[in-house]
Order: C-alpha cells, then structure tokens, then sequence
C-alpha cells in the first residue's frame, strides 16, 4: 500500500514539474485523474513491487549518488588522457566479478554503476557473477570495484 | 554574470569531453573500447552540458526559470538510468554476434 501511494505521489510530483500548470483546476484535475489510472493499471499489472518501485532505497540512494559522480568524473578524465595520449596505451581485459548484492535490483544498480563509470562495462550478468570488459589493466585493479560493490550493499540495506 | 561564466566553463567542458569522446570512438580499435569512448559523451559530456544550461535557466521563482532547472535535471537523472542500459545491450550484441574483444596491449599501449 505504502508502494502504491508513493508511486503516485511520485508520479503527480512529476506530472506537475513537466506540465508547470499549478492554477487550472481542470488541468490539474485531469493530472490527477491520469496518476491515479496510471497507479491503478500498474497496481492491476503488478508492477508496483519492491523492483518497480523501491521507494525505501532513494534516500540511501541519493547518499550513494554523490559518491558515484566524483567516480564518473575521475573515471572520464582517466579514459580522456588515454584517448589523449599519443600512443593510445590501452590493454583491454575481460574480468569476472563476484557481487555481493543478495537482489536482482542491488545487482543492476551494480552493474548500471560500472557501466557508467567509464573504462568499465558490464558485458553479463549470471547469477553473482558479473562479467566486465575494462578499457586498461589498471580500470579493474579491484579497489574501486569493492568500494562500489560494499557501497551498493548499503544502499541495498536489509529490505 | 559570474552565472554566465560559470555557465560558459561547465558547457565548454561537457563539449570538451563530447569531442574527446568522438576522437576516442575514431581511434579505439574495437566495438567494446568504442564503447568506453562513446560513454564519456553521455555521462561527463551530457551532463556539464546540463548543469550549464541550467545555471542559464537560475532557480528564480518568479519567471518560471527553476521549471526549466528541475526539467534538466531529470533529463540527466534519465540520462543516468537509460546510458549504461544502452551500452550494456550494445555490448551483449556484439558478444551475442561473436565479435571478439581485442585482449591485451595495443599498439605499444604500457606493460
């Protein structure tokens, strides 16, 4: 229940910000009405569950963001001086990575957070193991990846 | 008008790392490591680009400018869920398509 009112309120805070109509009653009527028969078919669709809408992870999550920005940024500047440097010094590797998430949703946000980390990109995922394709040796050392994978345990949490 | 400035630096630097970026899908050899250079546009690039832009639109209440803001960030707040998907299904297809990734040093790349 608390999924399915979150996901609306959710969904009106959104319909609100990209419309910018706060002072039409019939407007904003027809916002609501829309929310709640997109609530009610995802309801009636079962996707409103704890993967669709894991309302208890965001404020872990945006604990975990900033972390993950400063990574991006330190990650694009490396591949930039690669891509930079005269002689193109990449050594391209395959590695496989155990995750330590116990759900589908904390191994995607796992998976999702190298990939977005250039140098790094999940090419599979089978089970807890994680395959990924690394632009350098150096990208796959494993210190930024364990730091990754115990932050995104917390952002998993208990639930 | 330090607004602007800082606007300027930060679209300047996302269209730094765009162009880094296309050099990068020019020289790399193969689809994975193009792919390590195209996710630079879309991560740095796009979202300098943003916060750019949306040091242009303000956060002032009255003309509408922090709509526009809120509006930029959830375009990189999708950028960030749907760029990584994008590059992971690229990757599985050519795995999929069995084109080999090049392993090892190339071209007189470090030891």
């Amino acid at each position: 229940m608390a999924r399915i009112v979150g996901l609306w309120f959710i969904l009106f805070a959104v319909w609100l910000l990209l419309s910018g109509h706060w002072d039409s009653a019939l407007l904003v009527g027809f916002g609501l009405g829309s929310c709640t028969l997109t609530v009610y078919i995802a309801s009636r669709m079962d996707v409103a569950d704890h993967e669709g809408v894991p309302i208890y992870w965001i404020g872990r999550f945006l604990l975990y963001l900033p972390w993950l920005l400063k990574e991006i940024l330190v990650a694009n500047i490396n591949v930039a001086k690669v891509i930079l440097s005269p002689k193109l010094p990449i050594s391209p590797i395959m590695v496989v990575f155990r995750s330590t998430q116990k759900s589908d949703l904390g191994r995607v946000l796992y998976a999702n957070s190298i990939t977005l980390t250039p140098g790094t990109i999940t090419t599979g995922v089978e089970g807890d193991q994680l395959e990924i394709h690394a632009l350098t040796r150096k990208d796959v050392d494993g210190r930024e990846e364990d730091e990754m994978d115990r932050r995104v345990s917390i952002v998993e949490g208990a639930s | 008008m330090v607004w602007d400035v800082l606007s300027w630096i930060f679209i300047l630097g996302g269209l730094f790392f765009i162009v880094v970026g296309g050099v990068g899908v020019l020289r790399f050899p193969d689809v994975y490591t193009r792919l390590h250079a195209a996710g630079m546009t879309d991560t740095m690039g796009a979202g300098l680009v943003l916060i750019g832009l949306s040091f242009q639109s303000g956060l002032s209440f009255e003309s509408g400018g922090w709509l526009i803001t809120v509006r930029l960030l959830m375009i990189w707040a999708f950028l960030l869920f749907t760029s990584p998907i994008a590059t992971h299904a690229l990757a599985r297809a050519a795995l999929h398509g069995k084109v080999e990734p090049i392993r090892g040093d190339v071209e007189g790349g470090d030891s």
